[in-house]
């Protein structure tokens, strides 16, 4: 299959111009006729379905969540990136592009990305037009933070709850067009199926929740929105509903799935405390600006811990080893995510975890506390302060700092973080991976559209903190209000699209045949121990590191897996009715496929880059690329023996290929 | 830990509901809804249907989970949504008492979990800013004193879980919507539609069945987030004004 990214001609710094001012359009008197399904109202999908409403399409939006409030983009943290330069340091949409791209480890299209870091403006003054209420200076102006390695300051944040606001903006102004009735809103509504005729995406087959109705939607195209896929891991620090099925329903319909393989692996989550755990949780990437990372010099110091009989105050200065800082003297803590998060799985591999588990490492602010103590003293005309006023005083500054995020360890972990040092370790955080789309954001099926975390357009093989809101954003509300008009400029012609169509009842009866098939299993084991098996293998073979051997012995596993859940899984309940166990299901049943697309994908690339690590392919340690055979996009189709790879080729015109080095 | 769970089961709004009792061993770190999905793993390896429950970010910040614990909307622990709240704050051998949101305008759709769809009705009454994609200045011509933006911000961490209204005797959404009222009023992109915000959003609010305010002041106590009762009295000048102002008249 070729692969057509559709990207258009001219210099990259015109094309997005250039193109959106000379694309087909659809004249409003059209647009009243035509039909758009979004599914998922995250960041993507309410900015998508809110806009496209405003603009005269007749809208379905569909949500499996009881609210559009609740989708998993509420949950994000740290802060939206934009290059407005308000703080006059050296901003530009270049830089922006340029940090995206390099951040990515040049694995990302240029010119999507480009068009990414243009839009990115725009999307601040929406939100500040929706009122969001971002952070701001003592003279009314907005803050900026900066965040993730770079070196400007071009973070707009909203406390530690920014994803919170931009999707209570984005859920406002859907909330608007339900009401002027443009966009017709279904609640716990999950989608199954992807109906297509005549090979376009012309609606979907999706489950009432609340009463287990299969129903039939059908529309000129199809816009997926439905985030993205790092519950495959079972543990992560996504929402507990987080799933691929809409995307994979979508693959089994011959959408390809691009890049599976590259998830970006947070380093400071709180560490797994015990069997029942169901989620991790994230402390914000700001913390490392602070704290410094170690762990023991000595194994027995480590048991010690580990055991109980010892914490981490008992270990004296010269037998810890501050790893970051000693691998890394140039970055020390501040490295990436991915390079922090490989050296705690090192540290911990040589036995030195500070956790029962073994899983953890240090996060310390006994050093903050003297620095900031000792420079509040001195503002406060304290001579000569004592140990004990100075880390009192230091508190205080981390108190007014961190104070939320404190209080959160606290509360989960139950240990006073000002006393102990602070427990961490890394956690499974966000897919690069996704669907496979083109400039247009269009994937492979025509009429069918990927948007947000669910597609993969944009960060290459790792995502830079804070670039996921406003990717989202840019696809919802700046990128598919244009580019969708590319497809259904060619539809005006075209009839209404009605569900009485055969293609709706043969998708029907497929589905209401497979959740009958899990039904009637009625074996004895849960859907729950089935999605932490699936997890281990992922994170044991497919996790922070990787090798040849591993990826291979876990793809046998999962196909075990595979065949035993289907053979032995107990659903109670039936299949039309509320029944949640059913919906787990089918999503850890689509899980185990995505798995095994994730570990061919790691299998295929043979070389180290961005959050795809393969032991096999390093220099001194550290990841190595192969530029020469990998700068390509691996897009999966699917198939029940053997997917099959297509690729894209990646070309670079804007930026040089460099190596990343942090020493 | 050895505990007594009594938790409400109800098959569907028109089912009568009962207490199940249940003895669950959990162990105190895990979180409340962590003990559940120990109690769930049990029921199904019994072949019996799991308790449903509502949750999802299991991080405080959705609004999805809502559990009354012995009479408490989200439990004991003071700004703490129930996935936050870990057993750590019960003891062993505790009878702990699960019941849903008990609210007119919130019907149980099974067990544990309650429609609360009502809310967003309340929302899309005019819960927004009238601004289209596209039609927005630069983001800095406007500036906002920070104690405003401040201001405006607590009122927006409003989470949606309608604690307020299940602590409230006349299940009424005051602090829900006065939040969102007081959010968007108080900046000055939003100051532009404020009375006919506040004049559609209390309808709505009637119309959904939300009973009356009195002033009671439980909401404020059990909201999660600590929205301030301040916000009330913020709609209620609003409203005032809205009404006095208006040319309709009520
Ligand atoms: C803890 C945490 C903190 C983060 N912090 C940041 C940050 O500070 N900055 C940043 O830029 N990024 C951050 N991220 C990443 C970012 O939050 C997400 O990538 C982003 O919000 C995804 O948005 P989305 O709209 O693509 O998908 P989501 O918000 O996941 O929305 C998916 C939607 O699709 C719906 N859906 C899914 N499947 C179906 C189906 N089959 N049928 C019907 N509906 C369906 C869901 O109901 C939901 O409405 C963070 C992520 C996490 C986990
Ligand atoms: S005001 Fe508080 S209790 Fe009420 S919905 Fe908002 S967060 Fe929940
Ligand atoms: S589950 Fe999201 S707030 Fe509790």
């Amino acid at each position: 299959m070729k692969l057509d990214a559709k990207e258009p001609a001219g210099e990259l710094d015109e094309k997005w111009t250039k193109y959106r001012s000379t694309m087909n359009l659809v004249a409003p008197n059209n647009k009243r006729r035509i039909d758009i399904i979004v599914v998922g109202t995250g960041l993507a999908g309410a900015a998508a379905a809110a806009t496209l409403g405003e603009l005269g399409y007749n809208v379905k939006a569909f949500t499996f969540h009881d609210s559009p409030r609740r989708a998993h983009s509420i949950a994000a943290q740290g802060g939206i990136n934009a290059a407005k330069n308000y703080q006059n340091d050296g901003d530009s949409v270049y830089r922006l592009f340029y940090d995206t791209i390099k951040g990515g480890d040049y694995r990302s299209r240029e010119s999507n990305v480009h068009r990414l870091a243009e839009v990115s403006r725009n999307i601040i003054d929406q939100c500040v037009a929706q009122g969001v209420p971002f952070a701001r200076e003592y003279g009314g102006l907005l803050a900026n933070r900066s965040f993730g390695g770079v070196q400007v300051s071009r973070t707009f944040y909203a406390r530690g709850q920014t994803g919170q606001q931009l999707l209570l903006g984005a859920y406002q102004s859907l909330s608007r067009q339900i009401a002027l009735g443009n966009v017709e809103m279904y609640n716990r509504h999950e989608m199954l199926d992807l109906v297509k005729i005549d090979g376009k995406a012309r609606g979907i087959i999706a489950r009432n929740l609340l009463t287990g109705k299969l129903e039939k939607f059908a529309a000129h195209c199809v816009v997926l929105a439905t985030g993205g896929y790092g519950n495959v891991f079972y543990l992560s620090t996504n929402a507990m509903t987080s799933n691929v099925t809409a995307s994979w329903r979508a693959v089994r319909k011959g959408a390809l799935m691009a890049n599976p393989c590259y998830t970006q692996i947070h380093p400071t989550c709180i560490p797994v405390s015990g069997d029942y755990q169901s989620k991790l949780t994230l402390m914000s990437e700001s913390l490392r600006n602070d704290g410094r990372v170690w762990v023991p010099k000595k194994v027995e110091d480590a048991k010690a811990i580990q055991q109980g009989k010892k914490t981490g105050l008992d270990i004296p200065e010269a037998d810890r080893d501050y790893y970051l800082e000693r691998r890394y003297p140039a970055f020390g803590n501040l490295v990436p995510r991915d390079v922090a998060s490989r050296a705690a799985k090192v540290a911990c591999d040589e036995g030195k975890g500070v956790a029962p588990t073994g899983l953890a490492v240090f996060l310390d602010f006994a050093s903050a506390f003297e620095r900031y103590g000792k420079s509040k003293a001195l503002s406060a005309g304290i001579n000569n302060p004592d140990k004990a006023t100075i880390t009192k005083l230091g508190k205080e500054v981390i108190e007014e700092k961190y104070g939320n995020l404190f209080q959160m360890y606290e509360k989960i972990s139950g240990e006073n973080p000002y006393e102990y040092p602070m427990k961490i370790y890394p956690a499974v955080h966000y897919t690069m991976g996704g669907l496979w789309v083109d400039y247009n954001l269009e994937t492979n099926v025509p009429g069918l559209f990927a948007l947000g975390e669910a597609n993969f357009s944009d960060h290459g093989a790792n995502r830079l903190g804070a670039s996921a809101l406003m990717q989202g954003l840019a696809d919802g509300y700046f990128v598919i209000p244009y580019t969708i008009g590319q497809f259904l400029s060619q539809e005006i012609r075209t009839e209404k699209i009605e569900t009485s169509a055969p293609e709706f009842e043969v998708a029907l009866k497929e589905t209401k045949a497979q959740l009958q098939k899990l039904i009637d299993i009625k074996g004895n084991q849960s859907v729950e121990s089935f999605h932490k098996r699936l997890g281990k293998i992922m994170w044991d073979y497919c996790g922070m590191a990787r090798n040849a051997e591993g990826l291979k012995k876990g793809r046998q596993m999962i196909r075990e897996l595979r065949a035993e859940f289907w053979k032995d899984v107990f659903v109670p309940g039936t299949a039309d009715e509320f029944n949640t166990e059913l919906e787990k299901a089918g999503r850890v049943a689509d899980f185990m496929e995505l798995g095994e697309t994730m570990i061919l994908d790691a299998l295929d690339r043979n070389e180290s880059c961005g959050g795809h690590f393969r032991e096999e392919y390093t220099e001194n340690g550290e990841a190595k690329r192969n530029d020469e055979d990998y700068t390509y996009v691996a897009a999966w189709e699917w198939d029940d023996n053997e997917p099959i790879v297509h690729k894209e080729a990646l070309t670079f015109k804007n930026v040089e290929l460099k190596t990343r080095s942090y020493k | 830990m050895n505990l007594t769970l009594k938790v409400w089961r109800q098959n569907n709004a028109q089912a009568k509901g009962q207490f199940e009792t249940h003895q669950v061993v959990a162990s105190e770190h895990m979180s409340f809804l962590e003990m559940l999905d120990v109690l769930n793993e049990t029921l199904i390896s019994e072949k019996k249907s799991p308790v449903v429950f509502a949750h999802d970010c299991r991080e405080g910040i959705c609004g999805t989970c809502n559990l009354v614990i012995n009479g408490r909307a989200h439990g004991p622990q003071k700004g703490t949504t129930v996935c936050q709240l870990h057993m750590r704050a019960f003891k062993d051998g505790d009878t702990i008492v699960v019941e849903p949101w008990r609210a007119a305008a919130f019907p149980v759709i099974k067990d544990l979990m309650v429609d609360r769809s009502s809310l967003d009705k309340i929302i899309q009454a005019g819960g927004y800013i009238s601004v289209n994609t596209g039609q927005a200045q630069d983001a800095n011509d406007i500036p906002i004193g920070k104690d405003v933006a401040s201001q405006a911000f607590d009122a927006a961490t409003c989470i949606g879980c309608g604690a307020c209204v299940a602590a409230c005797p006349n299940g009424s959404a005051m602090l829900f919507t006065s939040a969102k009222v007081a959010h968007l009023g108080l900046l000055p992109q939003g100051e532009v539609e404020a009375e006919a915000r506040v004049q559609s959003m209390v309808n709505q609010m009637d119309e959904e069945g939300f009973g009356m305010c009195s002033n009671t002041g439980a909401c404020e106590a059990e909201c999660p987030k600590e929205i301030s009762i301040s916000n009330i009295a913020m709609l209620n000048r609003q409203y005032m004004a809205s009404v006095l102002g208006s040319k309709t008249g009520v």
